[in-house]
């Protein structure tokens, strides 16, 4: 655990006390204020407290822990990616590169190979795919499976796979210009921070824009994709998920108050445009959510529908800022 | 049947496969009968669709459950034979014979299963034939139900195994299963309308998937 700087080890100590708290509250609303169905937000929560235990104990157990749980989100979301939309019969063998891809990808960000984790789905696969495809000598569907295939990968392996290259990328604080090095955190030992930080920063703008969206919200983004947001919880989300990461990112991460400020903003902006791409999604293929592997929440594409854009963004935003 | 060495395969093997590599998505899963004797009737694509049932009514009912396979399949090699009934666990049927060879009636072995308490599961398509095409289902569940008529009958509709590994395919690649429990059925209605409580109540649940053609 010595490689965990102790605000990280503060802030995961707090997702659990968040929890309890939670548990708590629901607890005694159940025993004092019996009548309303619980039962979606207990599953909710218990989901909660599976994923935070999980992901905390990978941390624990190294850098490369939290890269092989990153992986195996990425191969249930590219699953049910691929479960729920339609595929050719013929590109079986297509489909099994495309889940194979996810282990190279994931190996060049656990050893920090930043070239051949940037070209391997964008320039690799994208040359293989569709060669393998033509190969099977089907025509009919070519374009919807290529494409719908192409883009799968993008999203559910390329993009995802940005979190876990934050666990090990090192970082040169001396490139980023008057900062002081006086937190603690040097070098490597900013990974797990900068993904806590992105992590709780798309998670929170989905709170905060569900809360003003509640109080505030009239008009609807997008009443055909999205009936629940609204320009008011997207504007909330968006102000107070800001202010929060203006707060929490000097704590954690090597980053000072304006590029934390930068980065809430972003994170909060582009998160909402995955998550409507994800409803999109759903609505295309006329599905409520893509599973039950997340007992409360749906599948796991519907959880980091908020993740697809602002993982890559964020990484690059702190590649440019603090990379040599 | 090697029961011990059932419920190793079943936890070791199955179980992992099911939920990493697989994964079931599974609706009204309380439908599924708790215990023997009852009949389980679900439409086949895949020689996984066995395992996916038995996976979801769990290590606890595993004593108890017995699908019905093909005897000229699955009793024709000797290592696939040692499988299907001592691993698996299957009451062999030969799809050839349809009359009654020594005063023993075809589908006596099933009878026995279900005087003794377990849970039958029968894939009345007869074959996997087209992957995720439901073929006409067989009457053969109607005899049963005939000898039977106070066993529930519980259909149940699969999905996505057929994309996972098809007839006639060696690689498996991973999709969720959907699998969606219904009501039991009447099993005391004649041939003719049980056949059709059965056919409705199936197209009733694979109405419930956003259908696709898969070719």
């Amino acid at each position: 655990m010595s490689h965990l700087p102790w605000e990280i080890c503060v802030t995961l100590l707090s997702l659990f006390a968040l929890l309890a708290t939670a548990n708590c509250v629901l607890f005694i609303k159940m025993r004092y204020f019996a009548g309303s169905d619980d039962t979606l937000i207990r599953h909710r929560i218990r989901t909660w407290w599976a994923l935070a235990a999980i992901f905390s104990l990978a941390l624990c157990i190294s850098p490369r822990g939290g890269v092989v749980f990153f992986g195996f989100i990425s191969f249930l979301a590219l699953k049910e990616f691929l479960s729920m939309s339609p595929t050719r019969r013929a590109d079986r063998r297509v489909l099994f590169y495309a889940y194979l891809s996810v282990i190279p990808q994931y190996y060049f960000a656990s050893t920090d190979n930043y070239q051949m984790f940037l070209i391997f789905i964008p320039v690799i696969m994208f040359i293989w795919l569709p060669t393998r495809m033509w190969m099977i000598g089907q025509g009919d569907g070519f374009e919807k499976a290529a494409g719908t295939l192409l883009w799968a990968l993008m999203i559910t392996v390329y993009s995802l796979s940005h979190t876990a290259y934050l666990l090990t990328m090192p970082l040169d604080l001396a490139v980023s210009n008057g900062r002081s090095v006086a937190t603690g955190i040097v070098d490597q030992h900013s990974g797990p921070g900068l993904l806590i930080f992105l992590i709780m920063m798309a998670e929170t703008s989905d709170i905060f824009q569900y809360a003003t969206g509640k109080a505030f919200g009239k008009t609807q983004v997008s009443p055909s994709i999205a009936p629940g947001k609204t320009y008011a919880g997207l504007i909330g989300g968006i102000l107070l998920t800001t202010c929060f990461a203006g707060v929490v990112g000097p704590l954690i991460t090597p980053m000072d108050i304006t590029h934390s400020f930068i980065a809430g903003f972003m994170i909060a902006c582009v998160g909402f445009a995955g998550e409507l791409c994800i409803c999109a999604l759903k609505c295309d293929l006329k599905i409520r959510n893509f599973g039950a592997t997340l007992p409360g929440h749906g599948g796991v594409l519907d959880r980091v529908g908020n993740l697809i854009f602002s993982a890559p963004l964020f990484f690059h935003f702190i590649h440019y800022c603090y990379h040599q | 049947m090697n029961q011990l060495l059932r419920i190793a395969f079943f936890a070791l093997i199955v179980r992992p496969l099911m939920m990493i590599v697989l994964g079931t998505n599974v609706r009204r899963s309380e439908l599924l009968p708790t215990s023997g004797p009852a009949i389980i009737v679900a439409n086949h694509n895949s020689h996984l669709d066995v395992f996916a049932l038995m996976n979801v009514l769990g290590l606890k009912r595993l004593p108890i459950v017995r699908p019905v396979a093909a005897a000229d399949y699955f009793m024709t090699r000797r290592l696939r034979c040692w499988f299907a009934t001592r691993i698996v666990g299957i009451i062999p049927i030969d799809r050839s014979k349809i009359r009654r060879e020594n005063g023993k009636h075809p589908l006596d072995p099933i009878s026995e299963v279900l005087q003794e308490d377990g849970i039958v599961l029968l894939f009345p398509e007869g074959t996997r034939g087209e992957p995720e095409k439901m073929d006409e289902f067989q009457s053969g569940v109607a005899h049963i139900a005939r000898r039977h008529p106070d066993i529930p009958i519980t259909p149940v509709f699969m999905h996505g195994l057929g994309k996972a590994l098809p007839k006639g395919e060696a690689l498996l690649v991973p999709f969720f299963c959907d699998m969606f429990v219904g009501k039991p059925l009447n099993s005391q209605l004649k041939k003719r309308e049980l056949m059709n409580q059965l056919n409705s109540s199936m197209d009733e649940l694979a109405a419930e998937l956003p259908m696709e053609a898969w070719n």
